[in-house]
């Protein structure tokens, strides 16, 4: 009863949230709104059983992708309403809700037949943390050190790409230094 | 009862918005939310097929897709400030400059 009451309203928030994401023209609307439907999608995790991976979704996503999507932010004008040239929207509605259907279906499809058995089963008894790092650092331990170097990677990229040429304003022409050099001397 | 079948369904609609976000952006930024979207969307299936099948391997592969979102965007979010320092603007028609 509380499962599905909690089901019906988190899948109501979360897409009128992620509406919001894809239809807003403000930067921060959409952001925020993300951040929010991300924390909801941590509450189906726990619904599920979990919650590992609701922890993993709380900490990661809504910590530090979110955090990093908001300095990000600070490098571009976040206040201003962006404008775009969105070309015959209902084609487009049509054409993402069709192909998202054919997807889902064709990975939903082996779902419905018998031919799924349990590889890794969950353990009665055992906490769901217990379980999943049981099975992440004995069956999945080298695609778990390979994501390690892969975040490795990206932290060195995202360092070297946005680090580069960092004491020169994007915001703030030279002219606004000049002013202030100005007024220090007026004083 | 929430079965399966629901939570698959909730999958396909936010992974529709996604998609139509993806389809219907022309900032760069907005493009990154639409595939935040689209992925978390992936996400609750894997969970759900999770427990509905009492495997962990669905669970296993939401924490990869996990990680491999976090590199995405911090690769992408330099690669944005790059681009935004070198044209002044996110907007995909600004930034077209191969004609075809």
């Amino acid at each position: 009863m509380y499962e599905a009451i909690a089901f019906y309203l988190f899948s109501v928030l979360t897409i009128g949230l992620f509406i919001v994401t894809v239809m807003s023209k403000n930067v921060l609307y959409a952001m925020t709104s993300l951040a929010a439907g991300m924390v909801l999608i941590s509450g189906f995790f726990f619904i599920l059983g979990a919650d590992f991976l609701g922890a993993v979704q709380l900490v990661v996503y809504v910590g530090a992708v979110m955090a990093l999507y908001s300095f990000a932010m600070m490098f571009f004008d976040a206040t201003r309403d962006i404008k775009e040239k969105n070309t015959s929207s209902a084609l487009v509605f049509l054409l993402g809700g069709l192909s998202a259907f054919v997807l889902v279906m064709m990975f939903a499809a082996p779902i419905h037949s018998d031919a799924i058995q349990a590889l890794y089963p969950m353990h009665e008894g055992v906490g769901n943390a217990q379980d999943v790092g049981i099975v992440l650092f004995t069956k999945y331990l080298v695609p778990f050190e390979v994501a390690a170097v892969m975040l490795l990677v990206a932290m060195i990229a995202g360092i070297i790409l946005a680090g580069k040429k960092m004491d020169d304003s994007l915001t703030e022409d030279l002219s606004a230094d000049d002013e202030i050099m100005i007024q220090k001397d007026e004083k | 009862m929430i079965g399966l079948s629901h939570y698959l369904t909730l999958s396909a609609i936010l992974f529709s918005i996604g998609l139509v976000g993806v389809l219907r952006r022309r900032n760069l930024l907005m493009l990154f939310f639409a595939t935040e979207v689209m992925l978390n969307a992936v996400n609750i299936a894997f969970a759900a097929i999770s427990h509905y099948y009492n495997d962990l391997t669905g669970q296993m592969f939401a924490f990869f897709i996990i990680a491999i979102a976090a590199s995405e965007v911090a690769v992408g979010l330099g690669l944005l400030i790059v681009l935004y320092k070198k044209y002044g603007s996110l907007d995909l028609d600004d930034l077209a400059t191969m004609k075809g």
